[in-house]
């Protein structure tokens, strides 16, 4: 299916869709603009993972991402003074950033020349997309999740409970 | 495959085609009579002085994070559902060990007031 | 493999008992101090102390044992044990600085307790993990707990700013760290660390593939902003100085140590057959790490500041072992963690107990006149600056003894010759602290602000350590030795 014209399409002008919201988000000067823009760089990521056939991250993606983190970040967008920020001048680009915009331009051609020479040698995974289309997507990711990876994601519990304590001491008055 | 979504494709086109039309429509057709009064935020209200803007406590900030920790809870749940019966008992120890380390997060959050609308 | 079969058996659990063993501990820790009365929180320490204990009595289990975990997500060898004891060290002796001092502090309640031992659990995690994913998620469940614990000082300024600066480029390093390994795994197919040193072994072929080069230098990136190598160390002196000082010793320790746990594992683990190439991205960064560190050490006026730009530099050191590469070389980064872990925790405690609440009295003219109001603090501390100097006969000379021995052996002579003349520009910061102690008069009356027992067996133990290490290496080098005999 990859090589029909119909996904050719679709990868396309969702890549720059998401490459455009992408620009957007980090040259908009208000930044709620920018959050919103986020929010369609999260939808078109969205999409190019279900052109993957990865249904279920599509589905995350924008239940956690475009959906709760979307939602965190308007909240400490809303709770920061917004003004000044949009009023700030323009400031002039820094010997660091044409240092890093070089160093971007660097790494950006290392990966457009490794995808046109395709070498992506190494070992091939035993899960081929046919056999993940037989199995099921959600299946095939909970299989290997509470199975070969069990122990990462007992690592991730403990991640998910130092977030919480982060987010009450730092927040929250001592009583 | 993709031929699947050619459905979801065409509601998204029907959706925003709706949204364009209902709105460019009334623009075109709407007559508009612009004076001052009216183009005011408020047209029966007090007018506004200094900035608009309000900072939001930070307490709207901490139930947002403690609701997308619990999320994340929720997305790993979804997947080991579907696959619960043929996981068995290993899988159910699993699960309640991460719900577990979780829980006693949860029953901090409370013990802390951090639910409290205070 | 079949999909839905698995089974967890008695030495999964034992190869990861002392992480076990923390986290236990440390949810225990954490639902006393939701449930205890605040002026009943004092016996969280102690607590705490003894999770420590506990694991330190459940990693014995794992002398000279080899086996892997989980499908083969995490290991211990000889090599993560050598960390994980150190790791464990570490903890020890902060939770024991801590006792007096977070209680001077106002921050002594019960997850600062909490925070710690989670942190010494993602180090452990990061020094055992012979999987890319597992050595991700230790460093995050690390990273997470000290970005919180460098702000634990709500009120005060220099602490929020701290943890915010550690936070933003410390989700930045996470971030290059993770496409790194991604990039690897889109070349290599695999993120057991093993299984990239079989698929790079058999076609070691590497000009033709861009993917992989991309995410070693990506990976480097990542280490590299942990580690505080130039230049990836701009957060260093802010978030050092402005982070609470027992902090401070932990982050310039144990991140050090299990950064370098990590490093030394892919690097020389599953990355070997690309030697040649990222020897000499280090060599550039070792040269870079100890100049910029020790040259901006020489101007510091806060100790803190100071400590962190020293830090810098013996990182840099470290790396200068890292480059050499050969039996002498591997076993000294191990030594030098080691020997650093003593002189400066040990240096940090006498910071510690020389300052005042909210965090005063930490220039170091401030020091002025100590050697005749505390004669035994500042021989203490007169041992722990000759030792980060490395004048011997303290552990820090051996360390770079062994250091630039290795350089030498290994053919890098310049290197060797860039580090003594770095040591030689370092040891005038070091020493104008003992002048100030010794030959300088007091400004005005000092009197010890946190005072504590525990903080006074810590320095005791880090004074033990420097000596011993000092005037009878030959242990110490042993079992180092032995800790990577399986990497060559």
């Amino acid at each position: 299916m990859t090589g029909s014209i119909f996904y050719w399409i679709a990868f396309v002008v969702t890549a720059l869709a998401a490459v455009f919201a992408a620009v957007m988000v980090i040259t908009r000067r208000n930044p709620i603009h920018s959050a919103m823009f986020l929010v369609l760089n999260f939808l078109c990521i969205a999409v190019l993972y279900l052109l993957l056939n990865a249904q279920f991250i599509a589905i995350i993606q924008v239940m956690i991402y475009a959906g709760a983190i979307m939602m965190l970040v308007i909240f400490v967008i809303m709770l920061l003074s917004v003004e000044e920020e949009e009023r700030r001048r323009k400031i002039p680009v820094p010997l660091a950033q044409m240092l890093g915009m070089v160093l971007v331009f660097i790494l950006f051609a290392q990966l457009i020349f490794g995808v046109v020479v395709k070498v992506l040698p190494g070992e091939q995974g035993e899960f081929s997309p046919e056999r993940i289309a037989e199995l099921g997507d959600v299946k095939t990711i909970a299989g290997l999740l509470f199975t070969k990876f069990l122990f990462p994601f007992e690592v991730a519990s403990i991640i998910l409970l130092v977030g919480i304590i982060g987010a009450v001491i730092l927040s929250k008055k001592e009583r | 495959m993709l031929n699947t979504y050619v459905p979801v494709l065409f509601l998204i086109g029907l959706a925003v085609f709706f949204a364009v039309f209902a709105v460019g429509v009334s623009h075109l057709l709407g007559p508009r009579r612009v004076n001052p009064v009216k183009a005011s935020p408020y047209e029966c209200g007090m007018i506004t002085l200094g900035p608009t803007h309000q900072a939001v406590p930070i307490k709207y900030y901490i139930i947002a994070m403690l609701f997308l920790v619990f999320d994340l809870e929720v997305v790993f749940l979804y997947p080991w559902a579907i696959v619960f019966r043929k996981l068995g008992v290993f899988g159910f120890v699993e699960m309640m060990i991460f719900v577990f380390i979780l829980l006693i997060g949860f029953i901090y959050v409370w013990k802390k007031g951090a639910l409290e609308w205070e | 493999m079949e999909l839905f079969q698995v089974q967890v058996t008695m030495t999964d659990l034992l190869v990861i008992a002392p992480e076990l063993a923390l986290t236990g501990f440390a949810l225990v820790i954490l639902l006393m101090s939701a449930f205890a009365r605040p002026e009943r929180r004092g016996f969280l320490g102690y607590t705490a102390l003894l999770g420590v204990v506990a694991a330190m009595v459940s990693l014995y289990w794992g002398i000279g044992v080899e086996a892997s975990a989980f499908g083969g997500m995490v290991r211990i060898d000889p090599l993560s044990f050598f960390f994980k004891a150190m790791i464990l060290l570490i903890c020890l002796l902060i939770v024991l600085v801590s006792l007096g001092y977070a209680k001077r502090e106002g921050i002594g309640f019960g997850e600062y307790y909490v925070l710690i031992l989670f942190a010494a659990v993602g180090m452990m995690l990061m020094a055992s993990g012979v999987n890319l994913l597992i050595i991700f998620l230790g460093l995050e469940v690390m990273s997470i707990s000290i970005y919180i614990l460098a702000g634990i000082m709500r009120d005060d300024t220099r602490s929020v700013e701290a943890a915010f600066k550690y936070f933003l480029l410390g989700a930045f390093a996470s971030a290059f760290l993770l496409y790194g390994i991604a990039l690897i795994y889109a070349s290599t197919g695999t993120l057991d660390l093993a299984g990239i040193g079989r698929v790079l072994a058999e076609q070691s072929w590497i000009s033709g593939r861009p993917i992989l080069i991309t995410g070693v230098a990506l990976l480097t990136v990542g280490f590299g902003f942990k580690l505080a190598l130039v230049p990836f160390h701009m957060w260093t002196p802010d978030v050092y100085e402005g982070a609470p000082t027992s902090i401070t010793a932990f982050m310039a320790t144990g991140v050090k140590a299990a950064g370098f746990a990590a490093f030394v594992r892919v690097f020389f683990y599953a990355l070997p057959s690309l030697q040649a190439h990222w020897t000499q991205i280090m060599w550039i960064l070792a040269v870079a790490t100890m100049t910029v560190g020790n040259i901006i050490a020489l101007s510091q006026s806060n100790i803190k500041r100071m400590l962190a730009y020293s830090s810098i530099a013996h990182a840099g050191y470290i790396l200068v072992a890292f480059v050499a590469g050969n039996e002498l070389g591997i076993s000294g980064i191990l030594f030098y963690l080691l020997a650093y872990v003593f002189m400066n925790i040990g240096a940090f405690t006498v910071v510690i107990l020389l300052g005042k609440k909210g965090e005063e009295n930490t220039l170091i003219g401030d020091y002025a006149g100590i050697g005749y109001h505390h004669p035994l603090l500042a021989l203490a501390m007169a041992v722990f600056m000759f030792s980060l100097a490395g004048v011997p006969p303290t552990a820090g000379f051996m360390a770079k003894f062994y250091v630039f021995s290795a350089a030498v052996k290994a053919d890098y002579y310049w290197l060797a010759v860039i580090g003594v003349l770095n040591s030689a520009v370092a040891a005038y910061y070091y020493l104008r602290v003992l002048i100030y102690m010794y030959f300088r008069e007091p400004e005005r009356e000092q009197a010890i602000g946190g005072f504590s027992p525990a903080a006074v067996l810590a320095i005791i133990i880090s004074v033990w350590g420097v000596l011993q290490m000092g005037i009878l290496p030959s242990a110490f080098l042993a079992l180092a030795r032995q800790s990577i005999q399986f990497l060559l």
